[in-house]
Formats: C-alpha cells, sequence, structure tokens
C-alpha cells in the first residue's frame, strides 16, 4: 500500500522537494518561523534549508508578495505563503495588477512565475475577516492560475506543478483538509493544473466540488447512496483554468449538474461553470444547474450562526434531490 | 509649507570632473532623451499617437547619473514617466517609439504602449504606471541577487507621489531589514498629477524616510547630472558591497504636464512662476555649457545632429512597421518561455 500522509505533511513534503531541487526557489510571508502559525504544513523548513530561503517577513503584504513578483521575474521561483487569505488582500496590487499581466504587457518576453499560496482559515467562530475563500475574486483575472487541492495527493502534486509552470499561480489550501489522510508518493511529482478527476462515478446527477467541498460531495454521494441516488463526484482541483471536457463529459451521462463551491454565490465559481455548461450542454441537460455555495453575506461569529451559514453534505443532498426531481421537459 | 525650488540642497557636484569619455556619455544620453521626447510631445499634439506619454523633459540628469553609474546588467524599474530610464539604461529607441505607435516590432510588441517599457537584455526588467508598483518588485529582484550572490544592483525609480503609497514604506523597511541591494531613487518634480507637493504633504521632508528605516538619505539636485552621478555612484558601491539600501531624492520639475505635451499653466498655484525659474536650471543646457569649455561647441553640434538623426530613423522605422494582428489577441497572456537570467 501506498505510504499514507496527512494534507499537511504532503504539503510539506513538496515544500521540501522543491526547495532540495531547485536552488531558485525559495519562501518567503508570515510565520514561516513559528510552530504553530501554518499549521504543521511548514514545520522546521526553516532549520532544514536555513533561514535565507524561508523567510518569516514583516507583516508587509503587499511589500512581501511585490517582492516576490520582483525576484521571479528577475529569474527565482519564490512562493509567497499568506497565512490568512483575507490577510492576502493587502496584496491585490502586486497579484492583480503586476503578476497577472506581467507576460501580456511585455508581449511575452518575460513571465511572472510566483506561487502565491493563500490559506483559507474559517470556523470555529473566526468572523468575518478570518475565514474568507476568494477564489473567484482571483480567477476573474486574466493571467492567473488558481488551484484548489482537496487530497494529501493533489496537495503535493499542483504545489509542485505550480512552481514548475513559469507562471503565476495562486496555491488555495484550506486548513478543513489539513488533517485529511491519503496515499502519497514519496517521489516528486506534479498534478497536471486544469484537470479535474472523478472521485466517484455515478450516472444520477453529476457533483462537481472544489476544495473542501470535495470531502462534503463525497459524503453526500455515501448518504444518497443509501436511497439508491449514485451520483457522480467531480474534484476540480483547478478552478482556472477549470476542466471543462470532464464535465461536459460526466453531464452528458447524467443530464443533472450540481455545483459546489466553498466560496460565495454571486459571480462565483459556480455561476461561472453553470453559465459554460448550461450553454455547451444545454441540450442534454434535464433539469437547471444548481449551485450550493455561501450566501452573500460575511462569515458570523456565534457558532449557532455559523451552522447556518456554511455549507455542506446536507445542502448538496437537497440540491441532487432538487435537479432528480425535476420533470424533465425532454 | 514652503517647498524649496532652489538647489538648497546636498551632495553637490563632484570636485573633480568625470572622464571626457564619461561626460560625452552623459551629454549624448541627455540629449537623445531631451530630441526624442521634443520630438515625441510634437506628434502627440499633431495626432497619431494615441498611447497616454507622460514626458521626461526637465528631468533628465536623473535617469542619466544614475544609469551611468551602473553596469549593463543591473536591474532598473520604472513607472509612467519612464521613457528616460529606458533610453538611459540602453533600451533601443526604435523599438520604444514603435511600442508608443502600438505597432508588432514595439519592445512590448504592441500590448504596453508607452506606459510598459521592457528591455530585459539591458536589464529593464519593467515600467509600470501603477504608481509605486515597482518599488517592491525592486526589492524583489535585489533580493534575488542577494540569494544568488550574482553583485547586481537594483534601482527603482518613481517619482513624489510614489512615497504616499504603503509600497514605499513596506519596501524601504525590507530592504533595510535584508540589506539589500537597491537603489530606491525619488524624482521629486514637486507634482504627482494635478496637485503640487504642498498639497499633498504637510513636511517637505521625503528624504527623512530614510531615517526612519535605517537607510542613509541624501536629497540632492537632480538637475545636476555630476552630483546625482556622484551620489549614485556611492549608494551603488554600498550596495555591491552588501551594505544595503540607499534612498536618494532628486529636486527637479516636471516642465510638461503630467501626461501629454502641454505645459500645463492651469494646475498648481504658482505653476508659471515656477516653471520659468526652472527652465532657467534646464539640465541638458548645464551640461552642454560645461562641455563646450572641456570639448568644444562643435563636437557637441555634432552628438546633437547624429541624435536627431537617429530619433528620425527611429519614427520612421515606426511609421513603417506593422500592427500586431488582431488574430493574436490572446498571444501571451502565459508566459511560455524558460525563466530569464
Amino acid at each position: 500500500m501506498t505510504r499514507q500522509l496527512s494534507y499537511a505533511q504532503a504539503i510539506r513534503e513538496a515544500f521540501a522537494q522543491l526547495l532540495e531541487n531547485d536552488p531558485r526557489v525559495f519562501v518567503f510571508g508570515q510565520g514561516l518561523w513559528s510552530p504553530w502559525y501554518v499549521g504543521s504544513s511548514m514545520q522546521d523548513l526553516d532549520k532544514e534549508f536555513g533561514r535565507h530561503r524561508i523567510i518569516d517577513s514583516p507583516v508587509s503584504e503587499n511589500a512581501t508578495t511585490g517582492a516576490a513578483v520582483g525576484a521571479a521575474i528577475a529569474g527565482m521561483r519564490p512562493i509567497v505563503v499568506h497565512p490568512r487569505m483575507d490577510f492576502m488582500l493587502l496584496a491585490v496590487d502586486p497579484i492583480v495588477n503586476q503578476a497577472a499581466n506581467w507576460s501580456y504587457m511585455f508581449g511575452g518576453q518575460v513571465g511572472a512565475p510566483v506561487v502565491i499560496r493563500g490559506m483559507v482559515n474559517r470556523g470555529g467562530e473566526q468572523g468575518a475577516q478570518h475565514s474568507q475563500a476568494m477564489q473567484a475574486m482571483f480567477a476573474h483575472v486574466p493571467g492567473i492560475k488558481v488551484v484548489m487541492p482537496s487530497t494529501p495527493y493533489d496537495a503535493k502534486g499542483l504545489l509542485i506543478a505550480a512552481v514548475q509552470d513559469g507562471n503565476p499561480i495562486m496555491y488555495i489550501d484550506d486548513r478543513w483538509l489539513y488533517q485529511e489522510q491519503g496515499p502519497v508518493p514519496e517521489e516528486m511529482y506534479s498534478v497536471p493544473i486544469g484537470a479535474a478527476t472523478v472521485r466517484q462515478s455515478g450516472t444520477a446527477a453529476t457533483v462537481v466540488c472544489s476544495s473542501y467541498m470535495t470531502v462534503e460531495g463525497s459524503k453526500a454521494a455515501r448518504m444518497l447512496a443509501e436511497s439508491g441516488i449514485d451520483v457522480e463526484v467531480i474534484d476540480l482541483r483547478s478552478v482556472k483554468p477549470w476542466d471543462q471536457s470532464l464535465i461536459l463529459e460526466s453531464v452528458r451521462k447524467t443530464g443533472r449538474l450540481v455545483v459546489a463551491d466553498t466560496g460565495w454565490i454571486t459571480c462565483g465559481i459556480a455561476a461561472e461553470i453553470a453559465a459554460t455548461i448550461g450553454s455547451a450542454a444545454f441540450e442534454y441537460l434535464k433539469a437547471p444547474i444548481e449551485r450550493v455555495c455561501l450566501p452573500d453575506v460575511p462569515a458570523p461569529t456565534s457558532g449557532a450562526l455559523e451552522k447556518a451559514y456554511f455549507v455542506g453534505s446536507e445542502q448538496i443532498v437537497s440540491a441532487v434531490q432538487k435537479v432528480i426531481s425535476h420533470n424533465s421537459r425532454h | 509649507m514652503a517647498i524649496a525650488t532652489g538647489p538648497n540642497v546636498v551632495g553637490a557636484t563632484a570636485n573633480e570632473l568625470p572622464s571626457p569619455a564619461l561626460l560625452m556619455r552623459m551629454f549624448r544620453t541627455m540629449t537623445r532623451i531631451r530630441v526624442f521626447e521634443e520630438r515625441l510631445a510634437d506628434l502627440v499634439e499633431k495626432g497619431g499617437i494615441n498611447t497616454p506619454c507622460h514626458l521626461y523633459i526637465g528631468q533628465e540628469a536623473i535617469a542619466t547619473g544614475v544609469c551611468t553609474a551602473l553596469n549593463d546588467d543591473d536591474y532598473v524599474w520604472g513607472g509612467h514617466r519612464s521613457h528616460g530610464h529606458y533610453l538611459a539604461k540602453g533600451g533601443d529607441m526604435r523599438a520604444m517609439i514603435a511600442e508608443i505607435y502600438g505597432k508588432a516590432t514595439g519592445c512590448s510588441k504592441g500590448r504596453g504602449g508607452s506606459m510598459h517599457l521592457f528591455a530585459g537584455q539591458v536589464g529593464i526588467l519593467g515600467t509600470v504606471p501603477l504608481v509605486a508598483a515597482t518599488i517592491p518588485l525592486a526589492v524583489g529582484s535585489a533580493l534575488a541577487s542577494k540569494l544568488r550572490a550574482d553583485g547586481k544592483v537594483s534601482v527603482s525609480f518613481f517619482g513624489d507621489g510614489a512615497v504616499e503609497e504603503g509600497h514605499f514604506h513596506e519596501s524601504v523597511n525590507i530592504a533595510a531589514l535584508y540589506r539589500l541591494p537597491v537603489i530606491f531613487v525619488c524624482e521629486n518634480n514637486l507634482y504627482a498629477s494635478h496637485l503640487s507637493l504642498a498639497e499633498r504633504r504637510l513636511k517637505d521632508n521625503i528624504e527623512k524616510a530614510g531615517e526612519v528605516h535605517g537607510v542613509p538619505a541624501e536629497r540632492i539636485d537632480g538637475n545636476d547630472v555630476l552630483g546625482v552621478h556622484e551620489t549614485a555612484s556611492r549608494a551603488v558601491e554600498r550596495a555591491r558591497r552588501g551594505l544595503g539600501p540607499s534612498l536618494i531624492e532628486c529636486r527637479t520639475y516636471r516642465w510638461r504636464g503630467h501626461v501629454g505635451p502641454s505645459w500645463d499653466m492651469d494646475v498648481g498655484v504658482k505653476r508659471k512662476d515656477e516653471l520659468s525659474e526652472w527652465l532657467s536650471r534646464d539640465p541638458v543646457k548645464r551640461v552642454h555649457k560645461m562641455l563646450s569649455e572641456v570639448i568644444g561647441e562643435t563636437e557637441l553640434q555634432a552628438v546633437t545632429n547624429d541624435v536627431q538623426t537617429e530619433v528620425d530613423d527611429a519614427i520612421s522605422f515606426a511609421l513603417e512597421s506593422a500592427y500586431p494582428d488582431a488574430s493574436e489577441l490572446r498571444q501571451y497572456v502565459f508566459y511560455k518561455g524558460g525563466a530569464p537570467e
């Protein structure tokens, strides 16, 4: 049996192998020398590779991200770590205006091969500024790719792919996934950016999930299986570019689509997928596409409200039941 | 606040003149910038150039004084007003004017225009119009140089408006903390767009930002190319020796408007008086006067004639070049090549 690692351990292993194999790689961000700040996903990397390559930075998201972008343009392969994505918003200029545009603005003569790791760290009554999953904002921007692994295998393989890609990549990991266990090969490998994967095949409906919603989607699939409904669960892995052909193939088979994302509903990843599939597979659809996303509300703190705010397997089950019970016009 | 417009500045001209070869190089560079920009102003006025052009006329001594203190492979980053930086660092004039005309032969292949210039082969890693945006990027290329120990120096050129951005203060702190080989060159031309310095700051003390962050800083006369060169040379040496960053506030004046060829008389309370005072401190005339005593008028005139021919040739090249094909709209969103050295 392949070795099992947690999601956090898999991320750490990717960092270690990247640092070991490419002298251009260095890591810049807050909390990197702390044993607790970024979970166990960076533990002791500074001791192993030196504090000149694992740089715990001042509280300056804008300048540290900008410096990473500049170092990338000058030939390095930096990874910037934002232990909370909410704080990363202070660095939108270097990400959106600079890194994302750099290749295009200069006619493809130079790239900005920077990886920006934004951690989603929510729940636990942390509230509006310690909870946000902003993938849709960044997926909106041309010139940047956005990946969101949900398994330990992908957490490692997508981080390696991101560094090797040569373009600005936003790598979004969710701390709700850190304890997930799964098989992770010891060697260095990459997972292709832009390729989704089928986590469970089925015929009743297609459930497309991003990041942590894949865990909830799989749970929903088990619940639905008890009532004899076999859904196909697809893990997006990359939200920009996203795997249109795999989802189309599945929807042509099932005729019903539910998209579950960790972000807000309006202008979100699920909206984009619904619009595209609605247009490309209209004649195959037997029911309107359903979205399972966060309501357009900031994250609350009180546990009572959090329960009402976050969505998961229950909402996915309801959405699947809705698309299945829809009376087909075909 | 009384804004000092006179040369009440430290870091005066070096006592000994640099070699005649270096002086001639400075004169040629400043003349290239001046003639190019004057011609561009005329072309913009006539019509046919649509990309916003922020002219560098009046500030030539700064780009020239700094870039003559650098090696070809040192890095330079700029902003919206960077035609002068591009030429002074050795960027190809033909490719720049072609870019301004939106041609496929432009230095950014028609995706950049006047405000996004690139010349990787001479260390210009990018000039972009987001105010202060390239300051942290310059810190990043300096960090790359430190990690690789490649001995290169990074220069960040920015205006007085950029000092009002958080980018600047975060960047100076980080550069100081890690002793990075970067030089922050603030070209204080007393205006950010339409607002004068006094309308944007309580104190006229940009150079004090260095002290706050533990970075040596000087305010110098930005219209004195020898003084700029001498101060920049000291900053370069300090950076190469691993002693860290420097901040240089160069006092100068933007002759033309924020954007375009106008003389901009409608902004600022004292713009007209200021301008006539600053016109008398013309940095190109100053170096011309100095050199005519050392080298002679005939040779200087030959340089000017040469430059005029070069500018004519560059404009013809641009006009004759093709536009990018509409079918190539989506090209270059992602970078396909390997990382640059």
